[in-house]
This record gives structure tokens, C-alpha cells and sequence, in this order.
């Protein structure tokens, strides 16, 4: 999905929004927005007084005629609101669509098989069918990887065109139906029934066609109507207290007052507020299996946050060579950078961009020295160099004091053989010359790096120890200001690593974390989350592998990585397409901009009425009671205008909130008090006074036009 | 206005918050069953009801127990106003009160609303005032302080099944709270100089040598619950600007002080019980902006005088329905207190404040009673607009709605609408159609303006539970009897069941704990917020109604237009 923000003024979004304004009038469309129900009842039952009236002749035509037309205009506005939000989603999930029709599958008679298969329409396709996806092939539907390693291109899910590798096994298994294999082939099981796939839900989500209703936003509907009702009450009970007063008030007004009361405003922009909030996380390449899942993004309490990838850049870095007593700090450069020429791990480029940046020891040709290099194995856990007649060994510390020391007690010039990337064997000669101190010196720098969250390598040439070097997890840039953002917001980050808890510690006080799990396992993972929800709070986290599914699961807020597991794409409430953890912040951000923005309109809403009370009452007893004439402080023309004035004013607002319905109100991490404050000014005092300018300005114009 | 006046206002405001500690501290340790003193009693009380008073109540059992409850009050005292005048204690001979008007003194008094219909010293027997109204006085506002009770515990507790048990509250807040502090105030009032007897009524020669019947009888005792309780159901007709009701300065203050103490004493309780006595501050607080603006525009109004008047020489204040011996703001900070909470004593004739004046005890009302409110009442009355102000201006900040650490949910939203629903249901509705009936119209003392505004106002208090009347309409027809009684019924419990649900549904949610996200509702703000909220709110749902009635009359005052009967 292509990463393109489209304005709100698009027209290819505006104009196909515009008709479905009118098809959206369909009242079991209506239904579902209890405010808007009643408005459109309201519309036909005047629609049809009116009809009556121009059969028979009623007074006031024009102007019931005028009020009428306002009032469909703004039905359709609220219309016109929610279709441009979901126009937004539309272009993206109809490239999608193209993706899924017109798959062909191999279906695989015998999984064990791979040259007898059917080819069968993607649709036909069932859980646990097994199908064979060959190079160029598209994937016909979601599954998981049973045998084989390919190359996948999942542009048309990600938007990210490098492919990626998918294979049986281990964490990178899960496929995606309407991606296509580039290279090589696998045998997919497949997980998802026709119609519930990957894809499926993702266009549903974007189209906003399967969107559910959240909890807040059900209970707000129920605020939304209870204040109908109440307005209900109040403007019901209006012709009587009139007719005592020895007057009557046509129907035509007290609708207006009525239609101008109900929260219109909120009524027709809070299913696109909804929509947008979904959109805003779709265009951030996250989905969200369910709109609960973004309303909890907002209330989350505590962050779980892996620390490599997330908080740290993935890779530890070299950032000190630490040479023992007797040796150069220089040597120990040389000696590092040559054991790393053809290391390729970051660690080991790391090393030599920092003997260069540091000493200025540029890289040597390793051919043209003649050096072999000695890769890391599981059981040296060192690696190195073999040049000339010496050798070179850097590795875990334990590892090369191990080598070092056997060495010296043997006091022979024993071979230490490790097998070398060409398959040859390379004789090397350690000579018995480390002495103790120079061991209990590289335990205590190993000690000081390792309590200060770095790794230690140690290096040896010849059976001499050298030093140490310095690596280092590196703290993304920013992440600390992100973290003192979050506290602000009153939400605690945890930091799961699966280093001791010296180094995890060493690490959370460089990042800014509030607290951290050290050796982290799947289950005191879930422990953590479940201690947490037991005092009450929300958790969010991320993951991706099989054993983080049960976590995703309990997590309030799961993020599942699209690179991760089947198990965990479905453990999780929501999806990350970039599979980025940082995004959980963001995430977060949604979830409270969607709220704020709810919260801010119906405010807004509600405070509106005040103004429109002033507008209409004196206007609609200006017969019986021309004293409350004086209640008419913005001086507005005529009844009619008044009345004409605050319904139009009322539609136009609809109109005029629609960017701020779609775009959100911006969080800011101030504190709850001030933000409060703040939005309880722009909204709630704004809310009050925005429409005593509004109609006034409205009852200018309509009564210089000479429509009232 | 004079600085004298607000000098007393200002001393009246000290003394209240003076008592909000030490009384919320005390029925902290009453409901909590720390105070002991009557030990005996209350057991003795427990086995005679077959109660296990630790065995707690869900909401629903809770809720039946004092429907159940209120219910025999009702037909018990119905039977005995229909029976007084077989019964003993009835010196003065009253006979049988008429099926409708005890009808409606009984959910009148079940429901603390005391709205009279009746004059007490030529209606009722003292074996009816004393057993009958006397006696639920103490038990209709024991009953609201036991709710209130179970909704503060509902949002005091955690992830918990009950909210406490009926039986247990009731007693406790009869024996502990309101009878010892009636013991009291009784027999300070008697110091003063109010009748406490049950001696018949004493006849005196008058100088003209006429004869002169005066009503006496245990005035102190009912009088001391009537505003301790926010009852307000007089012993005489003319209630607190009666003599022997409110001889003088002193038990006027005493009794203002005393409408408001309970009410005031429990925002304490919210807060001690919630852990946090700030929260219980700030909705005292919120409650005593919403006081002081009403007392500023009802003073200030009163005391500018009418330019009808004025016109015709007669300067200064308008004294026409009030007391001599009060004056201007005793009577106007009387009518503030007497409808702010839900008390409805009067000490002088509402019906006679200026239009807008008069606005102020009926938007008091409107409001729902909720500015200190009656006993328990205004409590819960106030955290149903808590919950409305914070589902709305708390998503704000960036979280679902909480309060508390507790989610507003669908559920409470919709208990909490329907308990809020059911005022301007009743006010408006009987109102609509008493304006335009003949039967309704008729009992109307005023033409225009102002006799629309005596419905208005009968509904309002009835529905309220309020209790007070406007003073000119005659409220004892079948139409009225029949009506009022309705509105006050549905007023009250249909309020209290959905009360008792939130209650309920809060105790059992978990609680969140606060962050720095949390929106912090014990400041300035909170206040603020809750204000605006409850004053929106309820301007926006009565705003025609009042118009129509005070506000258009408060105008034409001013332009000089009078209303002529047959208008």
C-alpha cells in the first residue's frame, strides 16, 4: 500500500462521496446513528406537511419550504462526512482487490508430493488444504510455510517492494495470500477460510464496511440519544406552554428548534471520526483487527517494549579498544581490525570502522596479506585471523582466557585448530606468555563494561592477551526524549531483553525506560502482563514469534509484526505491515487522537445549543411574548431569519468540521490537566461562542440575498 | 444588596464548611460500623428484623429492601391518616384525611419530598404528625443516605460483588446521625422558644375580647428533623415564617445550617471512602459555586425592589410575601438554601420573590437538586452529572471516560441518562398538560406568566422532591393530588434504581490506577467543568420552560406590563 496522503479535497474522493451522500439517505443506513434517524424522520414527516400545505394552500410556504431543504442538507452532509472518510480508504483497498481475484492455486493431492496438484480457483481453497506456490506464482491465500525457503515480494500488502525470505519453521513462516514468490517455491498449509483472509479483513478494515461499533463510541451513541430525548421533552412540551400563553407556534419552527438542539454536529461526524482514526492507522501501515484495539491504544498504561530493534539499533557497535598493561592501544586496533576484515556480522564491521575512525588503520586486502580468516563457531565462540606466522582470536572473554590458559598449562606450542572457510586448516602457534596478571586485568575491564550494559570481547594474538573491546548496544537517537514523552502522557515503558539483569539495568537508565525485564522468557513475559492488568492497567506490546503469541493474546494492545508467525498474526488485535516496534508509540498516539477528537466534538456540540436558544426562542415567541425580544442579543433580523439563520448555521458547521473530523485533534503531551484545559477552551467556550458569530454572519447574508 | 447581607452569607458559608469535616469524618466511622455507642440498640434492632447485619447485598436485593421498605411506609401512612380520627393522641378532633390527599401526603413523605397539600394544624391528628410524618421524615432521609452510602461505595470499592446492606444504613443513619443530632437541635430550638407539647391547642382571650384558637404541639421535635432531614413538611401551614416555627434570627440560621449539614457532611464521606477527601472537596466545591451564584442573582434581584413599585413611591426591596422580622436576605437565602437542597421548608412566600428571583429556587430544582441537595439525594444527583461531565470533556484528554479509576461504560452511561431522563420527563410533561387543562388551570392563583409558572413549579418540586410550593396555587384538588404524587414517586425512585445500578456496576469494575494521563478531578478545573456541565445541562432542558414563565415575566416587570386576570 503506497504511503500517499490525500487530501481532503481530492477530488477523486469528493466526487464519488457526493453520490453516495444521497444513497446513504436509505433509512436502514440511517438506523445505525440514533441522532440522525431522527433528524431524517423529522425531514419526512415536515417533507410531507409541506406537500399537504401546497395542496391546501398553507401560509409561509417559502419559508417552510427553506427550512426543510436545510434540513436534508444536513443529512446529507453528515452523509457526504462519512463517505469522504471512507472514500480515503477506498482507492487503497481496491488495488487490493486486484490482488486477490483471478488466483489460480495448486493444490497439492499428497503434502508429501510435489508434482501432483490441481489447480483449483484461490476462492475454492480451505483450511488445511496444502498448496505448491512456485516462483512467480502469487500466494492464493494465507497459510504457513510446511516445507521450503522462497523469496516473497508482499508489496502489495507492505507497500515495501525488497522481498522478503519466507520459510518453513521458526518465526518467518507465515504467508500472505496476493503476495508473489520471486524465487524458489514452498508448500503452504493453508490457516484462513475464503472470504476471512488477510486480505479480506484488510479491505473490510480500510473500506470500513466491517466496521463494528467500539465501546465508547456505543456508549456516547446512548449520550447521544439520551440528549434527544431530553430535547424531545423540552420542545414537545412547548405548544402547550404556548397555547396558555394564548398563542400557537407552527410546526416548521419548533422542528428547527428541535433539529438545532440534537446534536447534529457530533451525530454526523462521529462514525467519520471513527473511520479516520482506522484510516490514520492504515496509512501508518498498521491495522487494527477491531476498532476496541485502537480505543485501548489510547487508555494504555504500560508499554512493553523489546529492547534490541526497538529501543536499541539492532546491532551491538564497537566503541573502545581497553588494552591490557603493556600493550599499545594502537596494537590492540591493529590487532582487532585484521581479526575482523572478513568478519561480516555488524559487531565485526563495527570494529573496523572504529580502528579507522579511530586510528586511522584502513582496511588491508586479506588476500594480498595472505591471512585466512577463522569464522565464529558455536563451540570456540571466537573468531579470527591466521596471518603470516601469527594468529589472531577475538570472542566471548571466557572463550579466549579458556584458549589462552590451556595454552599455558599444556606450555607446549599446541595447534589450535579451527576449521577456516576454505576447509583448510590453519596451524597456529599461542606461546605461553600470558601471565596472570594480565588475566585478572581483562576480567575487571570485562566486569566495568559488562555493568555498564556492554559486551566485552576479548582479543589474543599468539596466545598474548591484548585487551578488550568495547561493544556496545547503541540507544536509538531519540528514544530517551520518546520516553520522557510517553511519562508525560502517564504511560510506563518496560524494557524485555533477554540480557542479565546487570546489562538490561545499564541499558534502561541510558534509554530512559521506567522499568525492565532481564533474561525474558515467553512465560514471565505473560507473567508481567497479567501482574500488570491484575493492578488494573492497560498493557501494549509487540512480537512476533510463535512463543510471543500467548503474550500478544493477553496483551490489551497486541502488535503483531507482518513478518512474524501465523500464531502471532492472530494472536495480536493488530498488525504491523513494517514490522517497526517503535510504532507502538504511535500507535498509542492514534488511539488517543481518535478519542480527543470524539471527546472535542461532541463538547463542541453541545456547547453550539447554547447560542442557537438565543437564536430561536425570541424568534419563535416573538407573536405571544415580544418582550423576550431582548433575549435576542446578536440582533438578528427578523423571526424568520433567526430561525433560518441558526438550521443553516447548523448544517454548514457539519461541513466546516469535517478536516478536523478526519485530520484529529493533536495530541500533546503536556499532562491530562492541561491538555483538558486547553481543549476544554478551543472546543468547550469556543463551542459556545463560534455560533453566536456563525449565525449572526449567516443572518447577514440570507437577509441581504432576501432569502428571509 | 448590603454588606450585611453578605456578611451573613459569607458566615452561613463558614459554618457549613466548618461541619463538612468533622460530620464526614463521623458518618465515615457510622457507615463503616466504627461507632458503637448504640451497640445494643442496633443488635437489638437487627434481631428484630431477622437481619445478619455482615451479610452485604447485591444492588438489585439492596434496591428491593428499600423498595420494599418505602413501600409499607406508604400504606402505613395512608392507613393512618384515613383512621386518625378513631385513633388516640388527637386532641383537637381532626377526622379522616380525604383518599387523595392522603394519597399524596403519603409519597410525599415516603419520598422526603414533603410537599403539603394539607395545613398541618387543621388536618392532621398529633398522633399522625408524630408516627406518621415524624417518623419518615427520619426514615425517607436515613433511606437517602443509605443510597448514597452504596454509591459511594460503589465507587470506593474494587472488583467487588455488593455495596452494603439496607438495613444496616438505614439504621445506622437513623440512630446515629439523624436522631442525636434532633435530640439536639430539638431542645436548642425549645430553648429559643418553640412549642414542644402534647397539650391540646390553647384558646386566648384577644383584646377585643374574641376568642383565639393557637395551635400548638410537638413543634421542636418535627421541626428539627423536617430540616436536618430536607424534609420541609411544616407542623403549621405557614411552616418556617410561622412564629413557633422560626421564632427568631437564631433558629432561622440554626435552621439553615441544618438543611444543609448531612448533605454537606457526606461529600466528606465520598471523599474519606474514595481515599482521597479532595475528591469529596471538589464536588463541595462545585456544589458551592452553583450556591453562590444562585444566592448572588436572587439577592441582587430581590434587593433592587420592583419598579412597579418603586414607581408608586414605595422604595427599596420588595417585602410583599416575606417576613418582617427576616427581611430581604434572610428570606432570599432561606428560598436558596431551602431548594438548593432538597429541604422545601419556606420562610417566606416564594410565589412573591421577583420573577427572577423566583427563577433561582425553580432552576435550583430543575437542576436536580444536586447544589448539597437532600440528605444522600444530592449526592448521587451530583455524581450522575459527574459521570455526564466526564464521558463527555474526559475523552478529551485522550482516554476512555474514567472516574476514579473506574470506566465509564456504555452501562453507566445509560443508567445514568435514565436517572437524569426522568426530571424533565415529569416536570415538562405534567406541566404541559396541567397548563392546558381547565382543572389545571383553575387552581392557578395568578393570570399569565406567573400562574404558568406556579404548574411549573408544583410539578418541579413535586418531581424534585422538594417539597416547597410556590405559595399561590391550590394544590389540593384530585387533579393535583393525583398528579404531584405521581411526579414526586417517579422522581424519586425512578432516579434511586438506576443510581443503585451504577452503584452496582462501579463496585464491581476494577480499578485503574491514576497517571499522569489521568484527568485529575480534584482541582479548579474538575470544579469548573462540572459546573459548566450542570448548569448546560440543565439550562438547555428547561431554557423554554423558563422563558415562558419567569424570564418573559421578569421582562415585562420591567416594561411595565402587568398581567390582568382572564389574559
Amino acid at each position: 500500500m503506497a504511503k500517499t496522503s490525500s487530501s481532503v479535497l481530492d477530488p477523486k474522493i469528493l466526487v464519488p462521496a457526493i453520490g453516495s451522500s444521497f444513497a446513504k439517505l436509505d433509512p436502514r443506513v440511517q438506523i445505525k446513528n440514533p441522532v440522525m434517524f431522527v433528524l431524517e424522520v423529522v425531514a419526512i414527516l415536515t417533507t410531507v406537511l409541506l406537500a399537504r400545505d401546497l395542496v391546501t394552500g398553507g401560509a409561509n410556504i417559502g419559508f417552510s419550504f427553506q427550512i426543510i431543504l436545510w434540513l436534508w442538507i444536513t443529512l446529507l452532509f453528515a452523509n457526504f462526512a462519512e463517505a469522504v472518510a471512507e472514500g480515503r480508504g477506498k482507492a487503497q483497498a481496491d488495488s487490493l482487490r486486484q490482488a486477490r481475484i483471478d488466483i489460480m492455486a495448486k493444490r497439492l493431492h499428497d503434502p508429501d508430493r510435489r508434482d501432483l496438484f490441481q489447480s483449483v480457483p484461490a476462492l475454492d481453497l480451505q483450511p488445511d488444504d496444502v498448496v505448491l506456490v512456485e516462483a512467480g506464482d502469487f500466494i492464493p491465500s494465507d497459510g504457513e510455510v510446511i516445507e521450503g525457503v522462497a523469496s516473497v515480494n508482499e508489496a502489495a500488502i507492505t507497500g515495501e517492494s525488497a522481498p522478503v525470505i519466507r520459510e518453513s519453521g521458526g518465526d518467518r513462516s507465515a504467508v500472505t495470500g496476493g503476495t508473489q514468490v520471486l524465487s524458489d517455491w514452498i508448500k503452504v498449509r493453508i490457516t484462513s477460510a475464503p472470504g476471512s483472509t488477510f486480505l479480506d479483513r484488510m479491505i473490510g478494515l480500510i473500506e470500513g464496511a466491517q466496521r463494528q461499533k467500539t465501546p465508547n463510541e456505543i456508549a456516547l451513541n446512548i449520550l447521544l440519544a439520551g440528549l434527544t430525548l431530553i430535547f424531545v421533552f423540552a420542545v414537545a412540551s412547548i405548544p402547550s406552554f404556548a397555547a396558555y400563553a394564548g398563542g400557537s407556534i407552527g410546526v416548521i419552527v419548533l422542528v428547527a428548534l428541535f433539529v438545532t438542539l440534537i446534536p447534529t454536529t457530533i451525530g454526523a461526524l462521529l462514525s467519520a471520526i471513527g473511520i479516520a482514526g482506522m484510516d490514520r492507522l492504515v496509512r501508518f501501515n498498521v491495522l487494527a483487527m477491531s476498532g476496541r484495539a485502537v480505543e485501548a491504544a489510547g487508555d494504555v498504561d504500560t508499554l512493553l517494549l523489546d529492547k534490541t530493534g526497538t529501543i536499541t539499533l539492532g546491532n551491538r557497535q564497537a566503541t573502545e579498544f581497553l588494552p591490557v598493561a603493556g600493550v599499545a592501544e594502537r596494537d590492540l586496533a591493529d590487532a582487532a581490525q585484521l581479526s575482523s576484515l572478513a568478519d561480516e556480522t555488524p559487531e565485526g564491521r563495527s570494529i573496523v570502522v572504529l580502528a579507522k575512525e579511530k586510528y586511522g588503520i584502513r582496511e588491508r586486502d586479506m588476500a594480498s596479506l595472505d591471512a585466512h580468516f577463522v569464522p565464529f563457531t558455536a563451540q570456540t565462540r571466537m573468531s579470527g585471523v591466521d596471518i603470516g606466522g601469527s594468529s589472531i582470536r577475538k570472542g566471548a572473554v571466557e572463550a579466549v582466557l579458556a584458549a589462552v590458559s590451556a595454552q599455558v598449562s599444556a606450555a607446549v606450542s599446541a595447534p589450535l585448530s579451527a576449521p577456516a572457510s576454505g576447509g583448510t586448516h590453519a596451524a597456529v602457534a599461542v606461546r605461553p606468555s600470558a601471565s596472570a596478571n594480565s588475566v585478572r586485568e581483562i576480567q575487571a575491564i570485562a566486569e566495568r563494561i559488562g555493568k555498564a550494559g556492554g559486551t566485552p570481547l576479548a582479543v589474543a594474538r599468539d596466545g598474548k592477551l591484548l585487551g578488550v573491546i568495547h561493544l556496545k548496544d547503541i540507544v536509538k537517537g531519540g528514544i530517551r526524549e520518546r520516553f520522557a514523552e510517553l511519562r508525560r502522557m502517564g504511560i510506563r515503558t518496560v524494557m524485555i531483553t533477554g540480557d542479565n539483569p546487570m546489562t538490561a539495568a545499564a541499558i534502561a537508565a541510558e534509554a530512559g525506560v521506567d522499568d525492565f525485564l532481564a533474561e525474558a522468557t515467553p512465560e514471565n513475559k505473560l507473567q508481567l502482563i497479567r501482574d500488570e492488568q491484575a493492578k488494573g492497567k492497560l498493557v501494549a506490546m509487540c512480537g512476533d514469534g510463535t512463543n510471543d503469541a500467548p503474550a500478544l493474546a493477553q496483551a490489551d494492545v497486541g502488535v503483531a509484526m507482518n513478518t512474524g508467525t501465523v500464531a502471532a498474526r492472530e494472536a495480536g488485535n493488530m498488525v504491523d505491515l513494517d514490522s517497526d516496534p517503535t510504532k507502538l508509540i504511535e500507535i498509542v498516539e492514534i488511539g488517543k487522537q481518535l478519542l480527543m477528537t470524539r471527546g472535542s466534538l461532541t463538547t463542541f456540540s453541545i456547547a453550539n445549543d447554547v447560542a442557537k436558544y438565543f437564536a430561536i426562542i425570541p424568534a419563535m415567541f416573538a407573536a405571544i411574548y415580544p418582550q423576550l425580544g431582548l433575549l435576542n442579543i446578536m440582533g438578528l433580523k427578523t423571526p424568520e431569519s433567526a430561525i433560518l439563520s441558526a438550521i443553516i448555521f447548523n448544517a454548514l458547521i457539519i461541513v466546516a468540521l469535517i478536516p478536523l473530523a478526519l485530520k484529529g485533534v493533536r495530541y500533546r503531551a503536556i499532562g491530562a490537566g492541561p491538555l483538558l484545559a486547553r481543549n476544554l477552551l478551543i472546543y468547550g467556550l469556543g463551542g459556545i461562542i463560534v455560533p453566536f458569530i456563525g449565525i449572526k454572519l449567516v443572518d447577514i447574508v440570507i437577509t441581504a440575498v432576501g432569502l428571509a | 444588596m448590603t454588606v450585611n447581607g453578605w456578611i451573613q452569607v459569607a458566615l452561613y458559608c463558614a459554618i457549613i464548611i466548618a461541619l463538612v469535616k468533622p460530620l464526614g469524618y463521623y458518618m465515615t466511622r457510622v457507615f463503616n460500623g466504627e461507632v458503637t455507642w448504640l451497640r445494643p440498640v442496633e443488635r437489638a434492632l437487627y434481631a428484630a428484623a431477622g437481619t445478619n447485619e455482615r451479610e452485604e447485598q447485591h444492588w438489585l436485593t439492596y434496591g428491593l429492601a428499600l423498595l420494599l421498605f418505602n413501600g409499607l411506609g406508604f400504606l402505613l401512612l395512608y392507613a393512618l391518616q384515613r383512621a386518625q380520627g378513631a385513633l388516640p393522641l388527637n386532641p383537637a378532633g381532626m377526622t379522616a384525611v380525604a383518599p387523595d390527599l392522603a394519597f399524596n401526603t403519603a409519597i410525599s413523605f415516603v419520598t422526603n419530598t414533603n410537599w403539603q397539600n394539607y395545613g398541618g394544624e387543621s388536618t392532621m391528628s398529633y398522633l399522625t404528625q408524630m408516627a406518621g410524618l415524624t417518623v419518615q421524615n427520619f426514615v425517607s432521609a436515613a433511606t437517602g443516605i443509605a443510597l448514597a452510602v452504596a454509591l459511594i461505595r460503589g465507587f470506593a470499592r474494587a472488583s467487588a460483588r455488593t455495596v452494603g446492606n439496607f438495613w444496616v444504613d438505614l439504621t445506622r443513619a437513623t440512630l446515629y446521625v439523624l436522631l442525636p443530632i434532633c435530640v439536639v437541635l430539638a431542645l436548642v430550638l425549645v430553648w429559643q422558644g418553640m412549642p414542644q407539647t402534647l397539650g391540646p391547642y390553647v384558646d386566648a382571650v384577644t383584646l377585643e375580647g374574641g376568642k383565639q384558637t393557637i395551635a400548638v404541639g410537638p413543634v421542636a421535635s418535627q421541626t428539627a428533623i423536617k430540616m436536618l432531614g430536607t424534609n420541609g413538611g411544616g407542623f403549621f401551614n405557614a411552616n418556617a415564617a410561622h412564629p413557633f416555627e422560626n421564632p427568631n434570627a437564631l433558629t432561622n440560621l440554626l435552621q439553615m445550617v441544618a438543611i444543609f449539614a448531612v448533605g454537606a457532611g457526606l461529600t466528606n464521606v465520598f471523599g474519606r471512602m474514595v481515599g482521597d477527601e479532595r475528591q469529596g472537596w471538589a464536588i463541595f466545591a462545585a456544589m458551592g459555586v452553583l450556591f453562590l451564584a444562585g444566592v448572588a442573582v436572587c439577592y441582587g434581584v430581590e434587593a433592587a425592589g420592583n419598579p412597579a413599585l418603586h414607581a408608586l413611591g414605595l422604595d427599596g426591596a420588595s417585602m410583599e410575601g416575606k417576613e418582617v422580622r427576616f427581611g430581604t436576605l434572610a428570606s432570599t437565602l432561606f428560598a436558596v438554601v431551602t431548594t438548593a437542597a432538597s429541604c422545601g421548608a419556606v420562610n417566606a412566600m416564594h410565589s412573591s420573590l421577583m420573577p427572577l428571583a423566583g427563577m433561582i429556587p425553580l432552576l435550583n430544582m430543575q437542576l436536580g437538586e444536586l447544589i448539597i441537595g437532600g440528605v444522600g439525594a444530592g449526592l448521587y444527583g451530583m455524581l450522575l452529572m459527574v459521570i455526564i461531565a466526564l464521558f463527555v470533556a474526559g475523552l478529551m484528554v485522550g482516554r476512555t471516560p474514567e472516574y476514579l479509576g473506574k470506566k465509564i461504560e456504555a452501562r453507566e452511561v445509560k443508567m445514568t441518562l435514565l436517572g437524569i431522563l426522568v426530571l424533565p420527563l415529569v416536570i415538562l410533561g405534567f406541566t404541559a398538560i396541567a397548563v392546558v387543562l381547565p382543572t389545571g388551570t383553575a387552581s392557578m392563583g395568578n393570570p399569565g406568566p406567573h400562574g404558568y409558572s406556579e404548574a411549573l413549579y408544583a410539578y418541579t418540586s413535586g418531581a424534585a422532591n422538594n417539597g416547597s410550593a410556590f405559595g399561590s396555587l391550590t394544590g389540593n384538588t384530585l387533579w393535583y393530588n393525583l398528579t404531584i404524587g405521581i411526579a414526586m414517586m417517579i422522581g424519586r425512585f425512578f432516579v434511586i434504581i438506576p443510581a443503585l445500578a451504577i452503584a452496582g456496576s462501579m463496585a464491581a469494575k476494577k480499578t485503574v490506577p491514576p497517571s499522569a494521563g489521568t484527568f485529575p478531578t480534584h482541582g479548579a478545573l474538575f470544579v469548573g467543568l462540572l459546573v459548566g456541565v450542570v448548569l448546560i445541562i440543565g439550562g438547555l432542558t428547561y431554557f423554554p420552560s423558563l422563558a415562558l414563565g419567569p424570564i418573559v415575566e421578569q421582562l415585562a416587570m420591567m416594561a411595565g406590563q402587568t398581567f390582568a386576570a382572564g389574559n
